[in-house]
């Protein structure tokens, strides 16, 4: 039994509320149908139909989590979504599948890239994106009892080797570098590339440039007061994402510089178009998000910002060379 | 039924057809389709449902669910007169200080859900019948569709689960006016033959006669629930009905009639004259 199961079903036996939905896909909870009884419901591959039935219970008390493919979960039921979760404000935890980078082989038509976009635009929706399985876990404890609707990135990668906060919606958590005073890098991201950020931050140090590395954890709310500390503290700030650089990390932290009247040289890496699918590893080469790639991208940047002499300091934004 | 309840049922739906009258002028409203569904509402919320103002939140209450939610008018004429919401707030109809507008708001009480686009209450309807046989409740759930509503395929997909999960506390109505917005079903996306359509993918099946009372008395004294099968009845019902001069008129979807119209078709529903109708329809789609 993994973690995703035991935590359905010790839910599930302390809260006679929840309720299990899926549209097909239960090769990550093969134990819960026989212990769920009639608390778990598949409804075939109807993506539709399960949230608007989802939306029905919660609405009537239940809390309902809904377990589909990030890529059909949010898009071929997106206005399901909108109308009957959204808009009632019901709590329904959508966990999608696959989604960003992880849908590796399956093509731009599996690829959930653009799903923390259109989710986080809908109002009452929250949106929770984990580096890692325990990540996931405490999050979703604390999301099945917040009465309210959310998105969230299914991810059952091995445990980071980093410290961890309790899980908060809209706190952002440093997963390395804490100790820097002024890190000439603030690298924030979130879900499975964390990873390959930590990496790339270790491969910088080597060469003498401090990199701290910010784990949003939820997109919605976003902590503003980390990006605002990043923009303040570092001579460049990285967003690393396997999203489009459309409505996602990118535009969070352009959208909280804006509302803040803050500037700050920014690096933006994530992916243009849907990516060229195949194995995970040259994937990450392929579209330059592996952990190498990241560094050198942010070592050309950082060369740019440096040789670029119209770019004074700003009165908001301090250049520090550590 | 006796004569006197019969009377009483058309009388309660004189009263709401006035009240949908009187909310098509001053902005207007989805007059045509609130007509046809008028009599169905009036019957399952005197003689159906297990609703009432003082049960509306008991968890064991019946649901109705406005699919196509553009018929909300006959609702808020049904509730006001069963006394959920008082016959004074329909003023308010198309005011921002209340929620009555052209779909339904379940901040109004006796609406159990938000419609607008079409295709989505059978799910939602679905949910909260399962809901109920969970927690071991009589809760019957009864969503109705529109015809035209039954063009979008999340219908027939919800359909699909609902009698692979047999689901048989549920009965959809299909409020079979034989329009869809701007035309006749039949020369657009035709679904005759609906019921065998229905029957197919797993549901009992059933014509009414959507404006008889006693037919509606025989329809649902007779139904059988807890089947092992979801239920649909279809009514067979008129665009317009009870207003001579705008029944079964492709042009009268959405009417925004002047208040002297208004006055005019007030009469006509009482069986006087048929009003002479300048305003033109308003074309949404």
């Amino acid at each position: 039994m993994n973690r995703y199961e035991t935590l359905l079903l010790d839910t599930a036996s302390r809260d006679e509320r929840l309720v299990v939905i899926t549209a097909e896909n239960r090769g990550h909870m093969r134990t819960v149908p026989p212990m769920l009884g009639d608390r778990f419901i598949d409804v075939g591959i109807a993506e539709q139909t399960m949230i608007g039935m989802a939306a029905g219970m919660a609405v009537r008390g239940r809390v309902v989590v809904t377990h589909a493919l990030a890529a059909f979960l949010t898009m071929r039921a997106f206005e399901f979504i909108r109308d009957d979760v959204a808009i009632a404000n019901a709590p329904v935890i959508m966990v999608g599948m696959v989604p960003g980078v992880l849908s590796d082989g399956n093509g731009p038509t599996h690829q959930a890239i653009e799903d923390v976009s259109i989710m986080r635009g809908l109002p009452n929706m929250g949106v929770f994106c984990p580096c890692d399985e325990s990540e996931f876990i405490d999050g979703m404890r604390v999301l099945l009892e917040s009465r309210r609707p959310w998105y969230v990135r299914y991810i059952n990668t091995p445990d980071l080797a980093i410290s961890r906060v309790a899980f908060e919606p809209g706190v952002a958590t440093v997963v390395r570098g804490e100790s820097l005073h002024r890190p000439n890098v603030t690298i924030l991201t979130y879900g499975f590339l964390t990873r390959q950020c930590i990496e790339a931050a270790e491969e910088l140090g080597r060469d003498d440039v401090q990199v701290r590395v910010v784990n949003m954890r939820t997109l919605k709310p976003a902590d503003e007061k980390a990006i605002l500390h990043a923009a303040g503290t570092s001579e460049l700030v990285v967003t690393v994402e396997d999203h489009l650089l459309t409505g996602g990390l990118a535009s969070i932290v352009a959208e909280t510089l804006m509302a803040h009247g803050k500037g700050a040289h920014v690096l933006t890496i994530g992916f243009p178009t849907w990516f060229t699918p195949g194995r995970l590893d040259e994937v990450l080469a392929n579209e330059h998000i592996s952990s190498a790639a990241i560094a050198h991208r942010i070592r050309q940047r950082l060369a740019d910002i440096v040789h670029v002499p119209a770019a004074p300091p700003s009165s908001t934004h301090e250049v520090t060379h550590a | 039924m006796t004569l006197e309840e019969r009377n009483a049922l058309e009388q309660a739906a004189l009263r709401v057809r006035q009240h949908i009258v009187r909310m098509s002028t001053n902005g207007g409203c989805f007059i045509g389709a609130s007509l046809s569904c008028a009599d169905v509402l009036v019957y399952l919320y005197w003689r159906f449902l297990n609703i009432s103002p003082l049960t509306v939140n008991a968890e064991d209450r019946d649901v109705l669910l406005l699919s196509k939610g553009h018929d909300v008018p006959a609702l808020y004429g049904v509730l006001a007169e069963r006394g959920f919401i008082s016959k004074d707030r329909l003023k308010n109809h198309l005011s921002v200080d209340d929620h009555i507008y052209w779909h339904p708001n379940r901040a109004v009480s006796g609406v159990e859900f938000h419609s607008g686009s079409l295709g989505h209450l059978l799910s939602v309807g679905m949910g909260m019948a399962l809901d109920a046989r969970m927690k071991g409740l009589p809760t019957r759930v009864v969503v109705i569709l529109g015809d035209g509503e039954l063009n979008e395929g999340s219908v027939w997909e919800a359909c699909l689960v609902a009698s692979a999960l047999s689901i048989d506390n549920l009965v959809a109505i299909v409020d079979r006016n034989h329009f869809q917005a701007n035309i006749r079903t039949e020369e657009l996306v035709p679904l005759e033959p609906l019921a065998e359509k229905f029957r197919a993918f797993g549901w009992d099946a059933m014509y009414v006669n959507g404006h008889d009372m006693e037919s509606l008395d025989e329809c649902f004294g007779a139904l059988q629930l807890n089947t092992g099968r979801p239920t649909v009845v279809i009514a067979d019902t008129r665009r317009g009905k009870g207003l001579p001069s705008i029944e079964e008129r492709a042009d009268r979807w959405f009417c925004n009639f002047s208040p002297e119209e208004a006055d005019a078709l007030l009469d006509e529903l009482s069986g006087n004259s048929r009003a002479t109708l300048t305003s033109e329809t308003l074309i949404v789609r």
